[in-house]
């Protein structure tokens, strides 16, 4: 029988050779053919755990660190590990009840799982870290991580340095992925400008991860880590001490001051009122506090140093005079008979402070006694030069003048969000004037008014030209990049540029102009400005200012503003301090720069200083109207909430604080939705509101 | 004894015997790859009986030792104890439905002290020499049906007690002594239909049901034209030729589905789905998950491990990434890795030369086996020799099949390679007897 089917093992024999050379072909193929799965099991197995580098430090002149690192704790935990744990004896050391604990256990595990470490408590406060750090060896499976955190050792300068923060969707895409979910970010400031340099070089360590995602080791010893490096350290021209002392001085006032040193363009002081303490935004109540500035209307994140636009007033009159003697249509000792009103247009304005007695009988007077006919006068006469042939190329010429002065240009500080201020077009007027317009339609230009508008910062940099006679340097906080690169470089050079701009207006120009602001703080307008020993050299300016509240223009006080330089011959300090609605220019901003320069150049303030400054700083000069927008704003908010999501406790709440309400039924339910859905709206629609101040 | 031990290496052909110490050794290296963790002490876990490859590594020793014993003992012992020997391994096939352990899902093992012990995987000897026996009875003629049906009951049974015990996986091993059968004599088209049954099967699995009975229905079409001279003088056609038609749309549109409904368990229809990449049709209604959720493709437990599987040895490349860089399997990406995945250590840490290696190995030994068979000059050995043989190859290629998808999951091991004292042992004994009988194979064995 065997002999019989003898042939059928050679069948078989074939088919187990076919059998296996069908699976050699798959094995041929998944192994040798198909590359996508050793990438498959790179992902599966390797995990490239980013190491972050310490952000850059940043130095003041002298060397303090004003923006530095410190670190706290974050208290995490791995369900997995936690056993036979006193919960009572950590959730008193937490102080939390036990349904809150068993709550975020819970949360642990199912965001991240049991086996792997999560956020149990974030941001631990000093007092808790000590007391657990104490007492942690009780607690299997909870530890405390470092986290590294911004510091601001002076609590100053919050503008300036500005702030990080997780980056968003839209920084992402900017950055072309190169930033990742939970990395933090320059937002503001230094740090934004400056954020390639400040962020150092994360570094990568490739992890072997198993199955569970917990890390086992490192991939390959190694071998493809990158090291991080970490940020640098920028050494910047701030005066900490100054900068500490101008805000105090501009504590509760609404404006911008900018102190900067003429020969370098380097800001010295930069404040912006109202003022916050930038370590409220890190920490652990940073998300709290930054919701809350976003939403005040007084605009406490915006820095009005270099975004808010004025209208710079007479402090624009020395900038005028330079131009109708660098034009040549009138030499220092030209005059103007003015009688108290300017009436060559006709209807007698702009009116003037003196009148008669030859107030403005020569340049110097003019400026001494601010006469406003007389620039209103110079004004004209130079745009109506009849070389130009008519008004709009005349104009045409004067506005290169302003640019050139840094007005209506951005100076490109190295600061985000710096406002170019506003010099009118020719354009503007040929709409508003039916394309017929002369001299007279804008004289009030010539006395800072009518259209144009400037930041504090670029009335500083006017200072600075004219005290140095013609030329700046671009305003710029940073001296020095540790380790300077070619990158770097292209960053930076455009402030050690020379911009000498209007070094073609004489000497004897200057001379005059300067002489008079020397005599405006002699025996004109800005005595208050005196300093034995000193001879500053100043302007004040006065500008009337309106709002619409309730639909209704109101008449706020007057901006007082006050510009100068100081020492006469070789100035080291220009500054402009503009205070809104706080009355004449010698009241406050001219005893705030006075105080200052003081402080700057002799180190120490005199015992008349000190007076004034406790005085000062402890005038609130919030406009009053604020408190009743804030109350508008925030109502109308809580109505785009109620509609968008028919939950009433916001608006409430408003409603509670002119008339007593009814307290409501389930109160407790309502409030905690409203902390589950708050923030990101909140945070959105307030922000619209502090940028659009 | 000495005697004794002359006469019995005489004719022994080690060559079998040295294979299967080299599959034991690639196998006892492959369980160390997948659970050896850094700093465990070298020599201590080897022989420390507490890890996994020290365990397959005393297993390996046990099994030698009874290959051993096996050869000292008489041939004429296997034909004489084929029936005992097969009603006792019933008899632990009963024994487990009272006594058996509760271990992951199956219910097919015995705990016996600090051992667990799975009577379904080593009755296949016990079958394998019952079927010789049968095969080689002097009066048996293997070409008439009754005969046959006896042959195939004898198999079926304990697959049937294994089904039961849930272990399908074991059951199907089975249905390879249908091998032997062929060779013994069973009509070359019962083999055929069975292809074409299950070419079927797989038909109507990948084509919509519509299509495929269009198209059965045109093949008959077809073949009635075609033969239209011959029904002319032969009736019989034509009924046949409807009767085919007739039992094969009946399978497409009615037997498939009632099998995937009704007789198999879901996870299995899940596997068989999985393989050739389609969704399962017959989960919704007992889906509990929310339309939303299961609109997403969801990933099966099953095609998560041939994923993983896949993933791991297609990574290993030509050369592979050598025994403890392995990633995918030393971390546990694939489940199961030590036993039934065991195939995806190798085929990552050794790449496609080192699967080429292991499958050399496997040929080597399946071709040696039927050429021992075919030198056999009784049927009772022969008829074990390809028992065995047919055992063998079901598990390989189901096995690696599985790991590579080509096959669906069945939980089997491979032999000599997965972590398994039962199944090291079981294949080793078969190895071992089939040595012994081909020591005597001038002998005349009923």
């Amino acid at each position: 029988m065997s002999v019989y089917h003898q042939a059928r093992s050679r069948s078989i024999q074939l088919l187990v050779l076919v059998v296996f050379l069908i699976i050699l072909l798959r094995l041929f193929y998944l192994q040798v053919i198909d590359e996508r799965y050793r990438q498959l099991a790179m992902d599966n197995a390797v995990y490239a755990k980013v190491i972050y580098p310490e952000r850059g430090i940043i130095y003041d002149r002298k060397g303090k660190a004003i923006l530095n690192n410190t670190i706290i704790y974050d208290l995490m935990v791995t369900p997995a590990e936690v056993k036979g744990i006193d919960t009572l004896e950590l959730c008193r050391l937490l102080e939390m009840d036990t349904a809150e604990f068993r709550k975020r256990m819970i949360d642990a595990i199912v965001k991240n799982t049991a086996v792997r470490p999560s956020v149990f408590r974030g941001l631990l406060t000093k007092e808790l870290q000590a007391r657990f750090e104490e007492n942690g060896w009780k607690f299997p499976g909870f530890n405390l991580v470092e986290r590294p955190l911004r510091y601001y050792p002076f609590g100053a300068g919050a503008h300036i340095l500005g702030y990080v923060r997780e980056v968003d969707g839209k920084d992402i895409d900017r950055s072309r992925n190169f930033y990742r979910q939970g990395d933090y970010i320059g937002k503001t400031g230094l740090e934004s400008f400056y954020e390639n340099v400040l962020m150092g070089q994360r570094g990568v360590q490739y992890m072997i991860k198993d199955n569970k995602n917990r890390l086992v080791g490192h991939y390959e010893n190694g071998d493809f880590d990158t090291a991080s490096s970490a940020g640098r350290s920028l050494r910047t021209y701030i005066d900490i001490e100054l900068q500490q002392l101008a805000e105090k001085l501009m504590s509760n006032k609404v404006g911008g001051l900018v102190a900067l040193d003429p020969k370098t363009g380097g800001i010295l002081a930069m404040v912006s009122g109202p003022n916050y303490n930038p370590n409220d935004l890190t920490g652990t109540s940073g998300s709290a506090n930054y919701s809350r500035m976003v939403l005040d209307v007084t605009g406490p994140m915006l820095n009005r140093a270099i975004a808010g636009r004025y209208e710079p007033g007479s402090t624009f009159k020395p900038l005028g005079g330079l131009v109708a003697l660098g034009e040549g249509v009138i030499n220092p000792g030209f005059g103007y008979p003015c009688g108290g009103r300017y009436n060559a247009c006709g209807h007698g304005k702009p009116a003037c402070t003196h009148a008669g007695g030859g107030h403005a009988a020569n340049l110097r007077l003019a400026i001494a006694n601010s006469c406003n006919s007389y620039f209103s006068h110079i004004y004209r006469m130079t745009v109506d030069q009849p070389k130009y042939g008519s008004v709009k190329k005349g104009y045409l010429h004067w506005r290169e003048y302003m640019n050139a002065f840094g007005l209506g240009v951005k100076l490109g500080v190295d600061l985000p969000g710096e406002s170019s201020g506003n010099i009118a077009d020719t354009s503007v007027y040929n709409r508003e004037n039916d394309n017929r317009w002369t001299s007279c339609t804008n004289l009030t230009l010539g006395i800072g008014q009518d259209k144009m508008l400037t930041t504090p910062l670029q009335m500083a940099n006017a200072m600075a030209i004219i005290c140095n006679r013609g030329y700046y340097y671009a305003p710029h906080f940073v001296e020095k990049i540790e380790g300077e690169t070619e990158l770097d470089s292209a960053l930076v050079n455009p402030y050690r540029r020379k911009h000498e701009v209007l070094t073609g207006i004489p000497d004897t120009a200057y001379r005059a102009v300067i002489e008079g602001m020397s005599d405006v703080v002699k025996m004109g307008t800005a005595r208050v400005a005196q300093i034995p020993g000193i001879e500053v050299c100043a302007k004040t300016g006065t500008a009337e200012n309106y709002t619409i509240l309730d639909g209704r223009k109101i008449k706020l006080p007057n901006n007082s503003m006050f510009v100068c330089f100081a020492p006469k011959e070789n100035p080291k300090i220009a500054i402009a301090v503009f205070v809104q609605n706080a009355g004449f220019g010698a009241t406050w901003a001219g005893p705030i720069s006075r105080i200052l320069i003081e402080k700057y150049l002799n180190d120490t303030i005199s015992t008349r200083s000190k007076a004034d400054s406790a005085r000062i700083s402890a005038a609130n000069l919030m406009p009053a109207y604020f408190k009743r927008l804030q109350v508008k704003e925030d109502s109308l908010r809580a109505r785009q909430w109620f509609k968008l999501t028919k939950d009433s406790s916001y608006l409430k709440r408003i409603t509670r604080r002119s008339i007593p309400a009814t307290p409501a039924r389930n109160k407790k339910d309502q409030t905690e939705r409203a902390v589950a859905w708050i923030p990101e709206n909140r945070k959105t629609i307030g922000t619209e509101v502090a940028l659009s101040r | 004894m000495r005697q004794q031990q002359g006469t019995i290496s005489k004719g022994v052909d080690w060559s079998i015997c040295w294979i299967l110490i080299a599959l034991s050794t690639i196998g006892m290296l492959a369980i160390f790859a997948a659970t050896y963790r850094e700093g465990d002490p070298m020599l201590a876990s080897w022989v420390g009986f507490k890890t996994d490859y020290s365990k397959q590594f005393y297993f390996f020793l046990f099994s030698i030792l009874l290959g051993f014993v096996i050869l000292l003992a008489d041939s004429k012992f296997f034909p004489a104890t084929a029936n005992l020997g097969y009603a006792i391994g019933i008899l632990f096939l009963l024994l487990v439905f009272p006594f058996h352990s509760r271990i992951k899902g199956t219910e097919s093992i015995i705990r016996i002290g600090a051992f667990n012990f799975q009577p379904a995987e080593f009755v296949k000897i016990f079958v394998a020499l019952a079927l010789a026996k049968y095969l080689s009875l002097p009066d048996i003629d293997f070409r008439r049906t009754g005969s046959q049906l006896r042959a195939a009951a004898l198999v079926l049974f304990p697959a049937i007690l294994c089904i039961a015990q849930s272990e399908t996986g074991l059951a199907l091993v089975y249905t390879s002594f249908f091998l032997v059968m062929y060779r013994e004599g069973l009509p070359a088209s019962i083999p055929l239909i069975a292809i074409l049954g299950v070419i079927l099967v797989v038909a109507s699995i990948l084509l919509p049901p519509n299509l495929l009975a269009i198209l059965l229905t045109a093949g008959a079409l077809i073949a009635l034209y075609l033969l239209r001279r011959t029904i002319k003088r032969h009736r019989g056609v034509l009924t046949s030729i409807i009767l085919i038609w007739f039992v094969a749309v009946g399978i497409q549109r009615f037997a498939v589905p009632f099998l995937f409904k009704n007789v198999l368990q879901k996870h299995q229809v899940e596997r068989i789905y999985d393989l050739f990449g389609k969704d399962n049709p017959y989960r919704q209604g007992t889906d509990t998950l929310a339309p939303a959720v299961s609109l997403k493709k969801k990933e099966t437990g099953s095609s998560y491990n041939v994923r993983q599987s896949k993933i791991a040895i297609g990574s290993g490349r030509f050369l592979g990434k050598g025994l403890l860089s392995a990633t995918q399997t030393r971390y546990e990406f694939v489940p199961e890795q030590r036993t039934d995945f065991i195939f995806c250590t190798v085929g990552e840490g050794f790449g496609f030369m080192g699967s080429l290696i292991l499958l050399g190995l496997y040929l080597l030994l399946l071709f040696r086996i039927v050429t021992i068979a075919e030198r056999q000059r009784s049927t009772f050995s022969r008829a074990y020799a390809y028992g065995v043989m047919a055992v063998l190859f079901f598990h390989i290629v189901v096995n690696i099949g599985m790991t590579i998808g080509l096959m669906p999951v069945i939980g089997i091991p491979l032999p000599f390679i997965s972590y398994g004292g039962t199944s090291l042992m079981t294949f080793s004994i078969l190895l071992f007897i089939l040595m012994r009988l081909d020591a005597d194979r001038q002998m005349v064995l009923r």
